[in-house]
């Protein structure tokens, strides 16, 4: 018979169970809402990072520019968008460099739901959405969940107040609901004000929401930059 | 065929206390086309001389960018240089991730001299067979151009060319050594493309097909500029009279072919004019 | 031991290995039979970390104490530090932790030091290192248990900056990590709403009243602080012990 009860000693190996404690992951806040149109698209996110009834700083950029025409937003546990806007950006690099072009934003949003699959059993903690125009000039949206789900939409609300923004938009940019839908395409003045808005609508309901927005507007001519008061409560 | 009784393995002294395949490693070098290196003050620039290895093939790309304030521009072999511009092309994107701060130049080169100085000590490796021209800026030390060696050795410039009948440029980049400091970027890119044009033979000139330019300075990041865009710079210096001569040493390309070239242990100094090859592990500076 | 009966087989050898199974060399039984453990939580532990930036420079203060649990236990442990030139870091948290962190980023600083390059790191390089640092850690699960802020010249301007346990940093023109952040923080962003450039005076006079308010409120505190000093053409200062002025005449028995 063998004997049982001794543990076999390997000192470059862990032959215990390990115990685990600490929350890993901390609730930031932060919204972000994108919305496309024809030949443009805007994304804007609040600029409070706060932990629970703490404001950390109320002004806190969550847009990172990926490349000239490619805009991520984050909002969820900032260390997990430290690190994830990070690697993006030598990724972006690395691509440039290898290829001599700069990233499409489709190839962006691909590579972006890879690298978050890629942490799919420790993952970030970000509710992203990508924005920019694609290849044909055209506004595009991708939002994902945490583990890389990407789904391409004309418009999103993400973040704290995502699903409090969310069928607000959908009503006024999705036209759902409306008993006379208008035919004419989204301009970028009624994207802009719509997205102002209910920004102003999640810093009422929503403590995670606040301090100012930070826009970015993209078109074939560059990117705009235009930030926008809310309410420091 | 062994020239020599010594030079059968890197880590092999010769009685001269020489390393000869480190030595023949430089030659190496003298066999890719010439490019230049000078900078200015505010500015560093990079030109070299394109080859396509037959009428079929296209021009060998000769300058690579390492990160918005590096590019490299390489003479030798293109497979070693390309070993080491993927090398230093991540220590920069590593050193970014970490640092938030673009890698100081002289950093990246240190340990990219600690890299090649590797292969020259090792029975079971061999020397890079590349030598380069780096361009930097940085916003602490300015700007600056570094050669390097297959000997791992590495050298910050004023200006510099290597590559075949390189020595040309560098006579032409002497004479002018000290005017660099104050030159705008236009002024750096002319005499650049002078340097490079003297290292031709009378019966070849510098084109939009066979130059490119790489620049680097304060608020701009490194830019290569190829084909058409190299144009407006070579108009400028287009119809001057070039200077007598063809190219004033010959590099490997006469030299190759030269069956006194080697000179031999015994032999002493090279008896020819030049090039001579330099002693491959000058520790003089 | 084996063979007590006719149906288990003789062993394959002694002392070798188990078929199928590693070498176990003899006489190495393993010495630990409980799980490995990672801090889940301090033990020696510094508060509140106050500091803010004023027009030449920053300015970080930190009290002197460290606590075991509500235990006072040691009343002379600095922990506002000077990195090189160019930055200031203050700590709060477990003591051992920062410890251990300040010897390794000092190790940085000399072996930068021995490129003798002439170079030295900036506030938002070494901002950015901890932040990684603080993350890899935090993702193998055993976090440095600290709030650490860094306070620094970068190319002339001041920087302030903070990394928590998790990696979560940010930068603001005021930070107050721990017990501040709810007592102090109130009082310096109100006052840089009203004032937003300060001189080194009225921010040394701020932070003098919140460590005085900080004194007064939090029980892990002490009346006795270092305030590091960073200044585009003072460099770096790191003062104390200075003593908090209490004043104890409304507290009467009754």
């Amino acid at each position: 018979m063998m004997q049982t009860g001794i543990r076999p000693y390997y000192p470059d190996y862990s032959t215990v169970p390990v115990e685990r404690q600490i929350n890993p992951y901390a609730d930031n806040g932060g919204s972000v809402v994108a919305i496309a149109g024809k030949d443009f698209v805007v994304i804007g996110a609040d600029t409070r990072l706060s932990s629970g009834f703490s404001i950390y700083t109320r002004n806190q950029n969550k847009l990172f520019p990926l490349s000239e025409t490619t805009v991520l937003g984050c909002s969820g546990c900032w260390c997990d968008t430290l690190t994830l806007t990070r690697i993006l950006k030598s990724r972006m690099q690395m691509y440039h460099q290898e290829h001599n072009k700069n990233m499409s934003t489709t190839a962006a949003a691909q590579m972006l739901s890879t690298m978050l699959y890629y942490k799919r059993f420790f993952p970030y903690y970000i509710s992203n959405i990508l924005v920019g125009l694609d290849n044909e000039g055209k506004g595009c949206v991708y939002s994902y969940d945490p583990v890389g789900h990407c789904e391409k939409a004309t418009y999103r609300a993400g973040g704290s107040a995502g699903a409090l923004l969310q069928p607000l938009l959908d009503n006024q940019i999705g036209q759902k609901n409306l008993q006379k839908p208008s035919q004419e395409d989204l301009t970028q003045e009624k994207a802009l004000s719509t997205l102002k808005d209910v920004f102003i609508s999640a810093a009422e309901r929503d403590i995670y929401t606040g301090d100012s927005v930070l826009i970015k507007i993209i078109t074939k001519d560059g990117t705009k930059e235009e930030t926008f008061d809310l309410r420091r409560d | 065929m062994f020239r020599n009784q010594y030079d059968s393995d890197v880590t092999v002294w010769s009685p001269q206390g020489r390393l000869h395949q480190v030595e023949y490693a430089m030659e190496a070098v003298n066999l890719g086309s010439a490019t230049v290196g000078l900078k200015s003050a505010s500015h560093a620039v990079i030109i070299a001389l394109k080859r396509a290895s037959s009428e079929l093939s296209a021009y060998q790309k000769k300058i690579i960018q390492i990160d918005d304030h590096i590019g490299i521009t390489i003479s030798g072999l293109t497979a070693d240089a390309r070993i080491l511009s993927r090398y230093m092309r991540n220590e920069c994107l590593n050193y970014k991730y970490s640092m938030d701060s673009y890698m100081p130049l002289n950093r990246l080169i240190n340990i990219l001299g600690i890299k090649m100085q590797h292969c020259t000590q090792r029975y079971d490796r061999r020397p890079f067979g590349v030598g380069l021209l780096v361009a930097g800026y940085d916003d602490d030390a300015g700007a600056h151009i570094y050669q390097t060696c297959p000997s791992a050795n590495f050298y910050d410039c004023k200006a510099m060319s290597i590559g075949a009948r390189s020595q040309s440029a560098r006579t032409y980049l002497e004479k002018k050594l000290d005017e660099l400091p104050s030159m705008a970027l236009e002024d750096l890119i002319k005499h650049g493309l002078r340097a490079l044009r003297d290292t031709l033979p009378p019966e070849v000139d510098l084109t939009t097909k066979n130059v490119s330019i790489g620049y680097v300075g304060k608020g701009t990041s490194f830019k290569i500029l190829e084909e058409e865009e190299t144009a407006p710079f070579l108009a400028l210096i287009e119809g001057e009279e070039r200077r007598g001569g063809s190219g004033g040493g010959g590099g490997a390309v006469e030299g190759a072919a030269d069956p006194l070239r080697e000179s031999g242990d015994e032999g002493g100094a090279p008896n020819r004019g030049d090039p001579v090859p330099q002693v491959a592990m000058d520790t003089t500076e | 031991m084996f063979n007590s009966t006719h149906s288990a087989p003789p062993p394959f050898w002694s002392n070798g290995p188990a078929p199928g199974a590693f070498y176990n060399f003899p006489g190495t039984v393993a010495p630990v039979t409980n799980p490995i453990t990672h801090t889940q939580s301090p033990v020696t532990t510094s508060t509140s970390i106050v500091s803010i930036t004023y027009d030449k420079g920053v300015l970080i203060a930190g009290d002197l104490l460290a606590s075991y649990g509500s235990l006072a236990r040691y009343k002379n442990c600095p922990r506002v530090i000077e990195i090189n030139p160019n930055i200031i870091m203050g700590a709060g948290g477990d003591y051992a932790d920062f410890q251990y962190v300040k010897s390794f980023i000092e190790q940085k600083i000399i072996d930068e030091d021995c490129l003798d390059d002439g170079l030295k790191m900036k506030p938002k390089s070494l901002y950015c290192w901890l932040t990684r640092i603080m993350y890899q850690r935090r993702s193998k699960l055993d976090p440095f248990w600290n709030n650490l802020v860094v306070g620094g010249i970068q190319d002339g301007v001041p920087f302030l900056g903070t990394v928590d346990k998790l990696g979560t940093a940010y930068t603001d023109k005021v930070i107050c990590t721990g017990y501040g952040a709810h007592i102090a923080l109130p009082v310096l962003r109100d006052a840089l709403d009203k004032k937003p450039n300060l001189n080194l005076n009225e921010a040394k006079q701020l932070i003098k009243k919140c460590m005085e308010v900080l004194f007064y409120r939090d029980a892990r505190s002490y009346p006795k602080y270092q305030l590091g000093m960073i200044d585009v053409d003072e460099g770096v200062k790191i003062e104390g012990p200075i003593s908090v002025e209490e004043n104890w005449n409304i507290a009467y028995m009754t």
